[in-house]
């Protein structure tokens, strides 16, 4: 028996994460199903105008998937602070921050990733095609770990209290706002002017920030709440 | 090795317990006794840092873990009263990642190993959803016998468990003072089952 390193525990966490999202898959997929369905929803909803289609396609995008991202961090904390876990993982002799850390990758990996997969196709319905979908995926691959890194910090601030979800919700999203426009504006770019560098370099930025400060906030939150 | 200086806890308006004080030595066993809501799980939340103390602090080899927090986390091993078991997760699996958190390399083996010695032989591919409220119980204690840390904080440890089991914790409860461990046990039923007890804490109403 010997000490674990701090990247043996975040192997151990991501994959206990990812292991009970796959036992119980209809999590999983009622995000995604919610994404495919918000998404869908527009073009049968605004008629078949492709340049119309074709102007809201990056807002509607991006709006249903930080709505289904909202959906998902509800889950984060609540089911580790019900069974007793989260007590266990405030007194591990790692930084909570890396806890933090371990449950927003797994999260990221079980309900961010299905859905960016499935981004591309259901774009087409509004008419993107050539290089917007690829913007889009990567858009939503550097903009979708900012929306959990920063829900995580809600998340943890508001655990155990009355209407912990809608809360949450209140709290992230305006914070969410910078991280919508410059995602939209990277797949607005490109359909317009065929230019989306100067937004996906600003949602790298931001990516880059929240991994930094993002995991401590959510840890010293987390502290708070199970005082 | 662990020491409590004049422990204080108000929630909210109340005053729960009056300065609790006391100086652990390696093999003391302690028994936190009082009436429910008199503040036993908020006094082993606070010794192990889950609470900040109002007033007081805990001391580690001589200063306060506020100072030595890694070192103090490594050394201790709480289990709560609630079990920490998924029940998504098989009773292996469940021991394997409650050890990881704890710091600890366990192997499978060893950690069937200590599933088996609190009787669970046989079960330790059965979902945790399946287990029975004492057999998560066994499960959460199963960690006492794979992380050998020296001091435990158990929360109503007796809860739930059948007379072989808790004839089995009482075991590897005295086996951890015989190695010059330290416990701090809270129960408001009598707990003279562990022999050398060293001393209570009683906490008032």
């Amino acid at each position: 028996m010997t000490r674990r390193s701090p990247a043996s525990l975040l192997r151990w966490l991501v994959w206990r994460d990812v292991t009970l999202a796959w036992r119980r898959r209809s999590d999983v997929f009622a995000t995604l199903l919610f994404f495919v369905m918000v998404v869908t929803l527009f073009p049968l909803g605004v008629g078949p105008d492709t340049e119309l289609l074709r102007a809201i396609a990056p807002g509607v995008v991006w709006v249903a998937a930080l709505l289904a991202a909202m959906l998902s961090l509800a889950r984060l904390f609540t089911e580790d602070h019900a069974d007793g876990t989260l007590e266990q993982m405030l007194l591990t002799p790692q930084p909570l921050a890396l806890v933090v850390g371990a449950k927003v990758l797994a999260q990221w990996l079980v309900s961010a990733l299905p859905l960016i997969l499935v981004a591309p196709i259901v774009a087409v319905q509004f008419g993107l095609w050539l290089d917007a979908p690829l913007v889009l995926t990567m858009s939503l691959v550097l903009g979708t770990p900012v929306i959990l890194l920063v829900g995580a910090i809600g998340a943890a601030l508001t655990l155990g209290l009355r209407g912990a979800g809608s809360l949450t919700s209140l709290l992230v999203m305006p914070l969410c706002v910078p991280t919508l426009v410059f995602g939209a504006g990277a797949v607005q770019g490109v359909v317009v002017s065929g230019a989306a560098e100067a937004n996906l370099r600003l949602l790298a930025a931001l990516l880059i920030l929240a991994v930094l400060f993002a995991p401590w906030a959510a840890a010293t939150a987390l502290r708070i709440s199970l005082e | 090795m662990l020491e409590a200086r004049d422990l204080e806890c108000v929630r909210g308006q109340r005053q729960l317990f009056a300065p609790v004080s006391f100086v652990t030595q390696p093999g003391d066993c302690y028994e936190v006794k009082g009436p429910n809501g008199s503040g036993k799980t908020s006094l082993l939340r606070m010794l192990c840092g889950l609470l900040p103390p109002t007033r007081g602090e805990v001391l580690w080899r001589g200063a306060p873990v506020s100072e030595r927090r890694e070192e103090y986390r490594a050394a201790i091993t709480y289990v709560g009263h609630r079990p920490s078991v998924k029940q998504e997760l098989t009773a292996l699996e469940n021991l394997l990642v409650s050890t990881a958190l704890s710091g600890w390399d366990v192997s499978r083996h060893a950690a069937r190993t200590a599933l088996a010695r609190l009787g669970l032989k046989g079960l330790e591919d059965m979902p945790g959803r399946r287990l029975s409220e004492g057999q998560q119980r066994r499960v959460a204690l199963a960690r006492l016998v794979a992380c050998p840390t020296p001091v435990w904080f158990l929360d109503e440890v007796q809860a739930a468990l059948d007379d072989t089991a808790t004839r089995v914790i009482t075991e590897v409860i005295e086996e951890h003072l015989a190695d010059g461990g330290v416990a701090v046990i809270a129960t408001h039923q009598p707990l003279d089952f562990v022999r050398h007890l060293s001393c209570r804490i009683e906490l008032a109403a």
